[in-house]
């Protein structure tokens, strides 16, 4: 399961939802907004996503997830819309039988979900500047490994 | 010889902001995705060049060579931050 939401993400309510009797073990990750970027004090930001086309890209993540890793069910939820400090922006659950499917499942989704998704963070920091996150023209990173998860999904296992 | 063709163009985060709306049609001759994001460039003065972009057509990403379909419904993507 994966989906959107404009709510704040409540983490026990993910973990509820992949809760199963034969699952020996629940990995949760999530991931929040810190108070600092790049050296600079964030203030607040928000996320915008192209919800069609990441409906279908993370069906393309859970579907190369559960063929690479013996996984019971997994749900994962992206933040959109204006975030605080703390909140959290996603939140990946993952439940398997024993617990080194859902510890590396759960890696391999949240990694995949930041590199190919088309989400975007739009952070304002203390000095009242705004920035779309790794989308200036001149930064260093070149956003070339984003390139190439995309042009070959099926990445070997970590 | 090139066909005209009419393509439906959605922009998202940063893309969104340069153009100054979110969704428009477009008629181009463009043979195929590389060249219909150039011309567009060139138009609105994006910031980002073709090489730091993906490309959707029709909800789902797509090549830069491929052509371009009378009626499609593209998206640039811009250098994602999602996480």
């Amino acid at each position: 399961m994966f989906s959107l939401s404009e709510q704040p993400i409540v983490e026990f309510d993910l973990k509820q939802s992949v809760q199963d009797v034969r699952a020996g073990a629940i990995c949760v990750f999530e991931g929040r907004v810190r108070n600092h970027n790049d050296g600079k004090a964030v203030e607040k930001l928000s996320y915008e996503a192209y919800a069609e086309l990441c409906v279908n890209e993370a069906a393309r993540i859970l579907a190369e997830t559960r063929d690479n890793f013996d996984v019971l069910h997994i749900a994962v939820l992206h933040r959109v819309g204006d975030l605080a400090i703390n909140d959290v922006a996603v939140c990946v659950a993952v439940s398997s039988v024993h617990r080194d499917d859902a510890f590396k499942a759960c890696r391999y989704l949240i990694d995949e979900i930041k590199a190919r998704l088309p989400i975007w963070k739009r952070e304002t920091y203390a000095d009242g500047s705004v920035v779309w996150v790794n989308c200036q023209f001149c930064a260093n990173n070149t956003h070339s490994s984003y390139q190439s998860v995309v042009a070959q999904p099926q990445r070997s296992n970590v | 010889m090139s066909r005209n063709k009419t393509v439906h163009i959605k922009y998202f985060a940063l893309l969104r902001e340069e153009r100054g709306l979110a969704a428009e049609s477009i008629d181009t001759e463009a043979d195929d995705l590389a060249q219909l994001y150039d011309e567009v460039r060139a138009r609105y003065s994006f910031s980002l060049p073709v090489d730091r972009m993906a490309v959707a057509v029709n909800d789902e990403f797509a090549n830069w060579s491929d052509r371009v379909e009378d009626q499609a419904v593209i998206v640039f993507v811009p250098p994602v931050a999602g996480g």
